[in-house]
């Protein structure tokens, strides 16, 4: 489903992303580990073409994302990090609006902004305008968006950062109803939400991959068996660079 | 049936147009333009005392209210969606960025559009006072329009440099400042002391104001429609130019 091919990316003379290659399937959730400015969200925003690569790219569906961006974004559902919503529209209006670029219309566009309403949880809010939502809501609002047309892949930067125990176990679980059909990538640094819904795990570090396997494969290269003791043996000592802009 | 391009590009737009009027903002800002228009004709030009119904006065004020309103109404376009980072989620949609200009661009215009056309009443006014010229009123009305779409063209562009809003508004304003006093005598007199005369003639002709009062004449020229067909296309082009480049840095 992605095939993504030695991604690059500079800024200036900073190397954020060291020539990156993987691929997801159908089926599988890959799980993006990495300390803090490692490369996470420079890679999925080359992924998802907000961010040009200076060189590279990656295949959607068979899509070049730098060729021909506009069928790749048609198959691709992404949940920035902060998960960004226009704070002056209602729920219900922000969903439509996204119904309309993914180029749905009439009858089949309010199902779409139904079915994602209710997927997400979102019934008691959707006339309120996002502004007024708490951050749990806006998360959901966002992960609405990033699933309303049922994408083959679905992107997702850090979905459960600054959710409270109750609000992370429910995005987790709408991310696990969806696996089978989709294949997935989340970034995260809450490395129990790996061992929790990922089939499969890559560590960056400095714009490189420095490990990948299955959460198991993983906890078996350090003798505790446990998966903080992998990343900080893999991560640590790197001075931290932040590229968050 | 529409296409692709405009379906995408009117959605955006749509979106931009009723973001306006989701607060209060949108009508306290038609109700100053309103009455900003009304003060400078009727009081600073004494439209009454002039005895003519003659909306002269009227349509002079136009470029120097725009200079002033248009910048407010388009500094939001591009630095809000960057400072929220509602940019990441619009350029990751399969929307173009060209969809994406335009429509906001278009739905900025239409909001001033509203603003100039409210502006009608005064014209009824002095029809019902006297006579003026039809052709003038209609001229002096497509012109205002024109105006004020290269004035938002131009507030598009530095909306698109950066994410403070009132830096968006000073270099808005300062531009369109400058493209209303180029070719102002006053002005040029400066410019000719040490320039060369193709330049002189050259800052003369990006004026907007030759261009407006030839359409108040009540003719409509196409070299004027033209022109500022031209300063849209232009300011969009380039901040064109400005969003990839900020994509890739």
């Amino acid at each position: 489903m992605l095939e993504v091919r030695q991604l690059r990316k500079n800024y200036g003379s900073f190397e954020a992303v060291k020539g990156i290659s993987f691929t997801v399937k159908q089926g599988e959730i890959l799980g993006f580990l990495g300390p803090n400015g490692a490369g996470k969200s420079t890679t999925m925003r080359m992924v998802t073409g907000f961010l040009p690569p200076t060189s590279g790219t990656a295949l959607i569906g068979g899509h070049d994302i730098v060729e021909t961006p506009i069928p790749a974004k048609a198959l691709i559902g992404y949940l920035p990090e902060n998960a960004p919503v226009y704070p002056e529209m209602t729920v219900a209006g922000f969903l439509d609006f996204v119904a309309g670029v993914r180029g749905y219309c009439g009858a089949e566009r309010a199902r779409r902004v139904d079915s994602a309403v209710e997927c997400c949880r979102l019934g008691a809010v959707r006339h309120q305008m996002v502004e007024t939502l708490s951050k749990g809501y806006k998360q959901r609002v966002c992960f609405a968006q990033a699933v309303l047309h049922d994408p083959s892949l679905l992107v997702m930067d850090e979905p459960t950062d600054g959710l409270d125990p109750n609000q992370k176990h429910l995005v987790r679980d709408m991310i696990k109803t969806m696996a089978a059909e989709k294949a997935i990538i989340i970034s995260t640094h809450i490395l129990e939400e790996v061992e929790a819904v990922c089939t499969r795990a890559m560590i960056i570090n400095e714009g490189r991959i420095v490990a990948e396997g299955t959460p198991v494969e993983l906890k078996a290269r350090h003798p505790s068996g446990r998966l903080d003791e992998v990343f900080r043996s893999l991560t640590q000592g790197t001075a931290e660079k932040t590229t968050k802009r | 049936m529409m296409n692709a391009f405009t379906g995408n590009m009117f959605e955006i737009f749509k979106r931009e147009f009723r973001a306006y009027f989701a607060s209060p903002v949108a009508y306290v800002f038609l109700v100053f333009y309103l009455m900003l228009i009304g003060f400078l004709t009727f009081f600073v030009s004494r439209f009454y005392e002039a005895n003519q119904a003659d909306l002269k006065y009227f349509f002079f004020w136009f470029p120097w209210v725009n200079l002033l309103l248009v910048p407010a109404a388009t500094m939001r376009l591009w630095t809000e969606e960057r400072r929220t980072g509602t940019l990441e989620l619009l350029m990751t949609l399969p929307v173009t960025l060209p969809q994406a200009l335009v429509g906001k661009f278009l739905a900025a215009w239409l909001f001033m559009m509203i603003g100039v056309l409210l502006t009608l009443p005064v014209v009824f006014t002095t029809i019902y006072l006297g006579s003026p010229d039809a052709g003038a009123v209609i001229g002096g009305y497509a012109g205002a329009i024109l105006l004020s779409g290269a004035y938002v063209a131009v507030g598009t562009l530095t909306s698109a440099m950066t994410r403070n809003q009132v830096i968006s508004f000073v270099i808005a304003f300062v531009i369109c400042l400058f493209l209303a006093l180029a070719g102002w005598p006053p002005v040029m007199e400066i410019v000719n002391k040490w320039a060369p005369g193709w330049l002189v003639n050259g800052i003369a002709s990006l004026s907007v104001m030759p261009h407006f009062e030839s359409l108040q004449r009540g003719v409509i020229d196409v070299r004027d429609v033209i022109y500022y067909v031209s300063v849209m296309a232009l300011a969009l082009f380039g901040a064109h130019l400005v969003l990839e480049n900020r994509k890739s840095s």
